[in-house]
């Protein structure tokens, strides 16, 4: 089953929020993972490790860095997922 | 120039017995017990042979953050909140980052993460062992965290010596803060390994007690038909800081430690040396460094963990010390009542002995039966007075490797 862009930045916020203790609510697409959610590289992979078990996607090493924003991950996952 | 005195001027801890230092300094006065039945799928599921244990009162997960909670294993959970716990009862004190240091001790180190991540790689694949699995699972996380969490930029040192840990780190502690390296020191130590390979391991080697019909009375240090220790989780933490540090802040000051001896058997790698001469070399070196005499000491803590052959050996090493008057000082083995915390029970003894000498009291020692004539220490199983005058206590831990450790403590 598909996720669509509402359910993946849902489920991405719930990610983040689990893992940092930010705000679902400050969890949206414009904003970077790095200079705005303050989140360290440790956090970062972890994130992306439960992302690809939660919505059933493989995100490759060398992407993860294109993954500025909650955005560009939001549009990796939608277009990726199985 | 003359060593610094070094004093407790905060004390913390989570344990079977409290969820705090006074709710398990006030539990153990009452003769409460820490041990339950563990009520695990894991018990059944394995056919475990021992089916109970001490358990924290208070899990750490529910006092922590969540965010700061699944960095850390459970270890280093108990060894914030202990550590929290300490360092408000300080007074938060205001210390330069260079000269606030770390002293923590482990037994085991991150067992849990360890073995989860085990089953995640065999379950799931290699992609969903977490990043964190490895910093969390270091012996050295509880020491890295606890620097982290307080800016403690002297040094972080961890001590892995079994069941002697703690005591080692606070002797560690006391022995840099003599040496001028820093002004004060969060010294401790945890342990959180309450797990089917643990206990399917201290099961196999005789060491537990099976008494699965009274997890409560299990722990017998002391008495004749003892069967083995209990084995607890949590973790203790005592603020140690130079007394010109403590004086100068106005700080309350609870005891100070006034010296420690760390040695080693060299005799096998589980039993310790039965003429108990390593034992009494660090009992020895800790009253040497105090500058104190055995007719000094007016309380023991003992290590006592309730095995057939660990509570005579200590009783033989310290008669080596004490002579025949080892008979007239009041003991407390408190084990009896906490389990035994592994890497964190000398800590949480050595904030019992502290306590101790303030209220001038000798903890009860529950569950005894019949007292075994080859440990015919003082002990009790109501609290006993340790009357009027300066007091001075000390208190032994001994470890799997042959490890010997002693820490004293004198009123102030």
């Amino acid at each position: 089953m598909a996720f669509s862009n509402d359910e993946v930045l849902a489920g991405l916020a719930e990610l983040i929020t689990d893992e940092t203790g930010i705000s679902a609510d400050e969890v949206a697409l414009e904003k970077s993972f790095t200079d705005d959610l303050d989140i360290d590289s440790i956090s970062m992979m972890t994130i992306v490790v439960n992302a690809e078990e939660k919505f059933g996607v493989t995100i490759p090493d060398e992407e993860v860095k294109n993954l500025k924003t909650v955005g560009d991950a939001v549009t990796f996952i939608t277009t990726n997922q199985g | 120039m003359s060593n610094p005195r070094i004093v407790v001027t905060g004390i913390g801890a989570s344990s079977p017995i409290g969820g705090t230092a006074p709710e398990s300094w006030s539990a153990l006065l009452a003769g409460a017990s820490g041990a339950r039945t563990l009520e695990y799928d894991w018990v059944e599921q394995y056919n475990l042979p021992v089916t109970f244990a001490a358990q924290a009162k208070v899990r750490p997960d529910t006092v922590l953050e969540r965010p700061v909670a699944k960095r850390l294993d459970p270890s280093s959970q108990f060894a914030l909140v202990a550590a929290l716990e300490a360092w408000a009862d300080a007074g938060s004190p205001e210390v330069d980052p260079e000269r606030l240091g770390v002293d923590f001790a482990t037994g085991i180190g991150g067992l849990w993460t360890l073995l989860d991540a085990w089953d995640t790689l065999r379950e799931k694949g290699p992609r969903r062992v977490l990043p964190m699995t490895v910093p969390m699972l270091m012996p050295n996380a509880a020491a890295g965290n606890l620097s982290l969490h307080f800016g403690a930029r002297a040094y972080a040192r961890t001590v892995a010596s079994a069941c002697a840990s703690s005591t080692e780190s606070i002797v560690n502690a006391v022995e840099h803060l003599r040496a001028g390296l820093a002004d004060v020191v969060i010294a401790g130590g945890t342990e959180s390994v309450i797990h089917p390979v643990t206990i399917a391991s201290f099961s196999s080697m005789q060491a537990l007690s099976k008494r699965n019909d009274s997890p409560e009375t299990a722990s017998r240090p002391g008495s004749i038909d003892r069967d083995g220790f209990v084995m607890g989780e949590g973790a203790a933490v005592l603020i140690l800081e130079t007394e010109e540090h403590a004086k100068a802040r106005g700080a309350k000051i609870y005891a100070a430690v006034v010296g420690g001896g760390v040695t080693a058997d060299s005799y096998h790698i589980t039993a310790n040396d039965p003429e108990g001469w390593g034992a009494a070399r660090a009992v020895k070196m800790a009253l040497e460094m105090a500058d104190a005499s055995p007719d000094d000491v007016t309380h023991i803590n003992a290590h006592a963990t309730s095995t057939p052959v660990g509570d005579p050996n200590e009783y033989v090493a310290l008669h080596h010390v004490f002579g025949d008057r080892i008979g007239e000082i009041p003991v407390s083995a408190t084990k009896a009542s906490t389990g035994h915390l592994l890497g964190g029970t000398g800590a949480l003894e050595a904030i019992f002995t502290v306590l101790a000498l303030r209220d001038r009291v000798a903890p009860p020692t529950i569950n005894l039966t019949e007292q075994d004539p080859a440990v015919p220490f003082l002990i009790s199983g109501d609290p006993q007075p340790l009357g009027d005058g300066p007091q001075f206590a000390i208190s032994n831990s001994f470890g799997f490797g042959g490890h010997n450790a002693v820490a004293a403590f004198a009123s102030v």
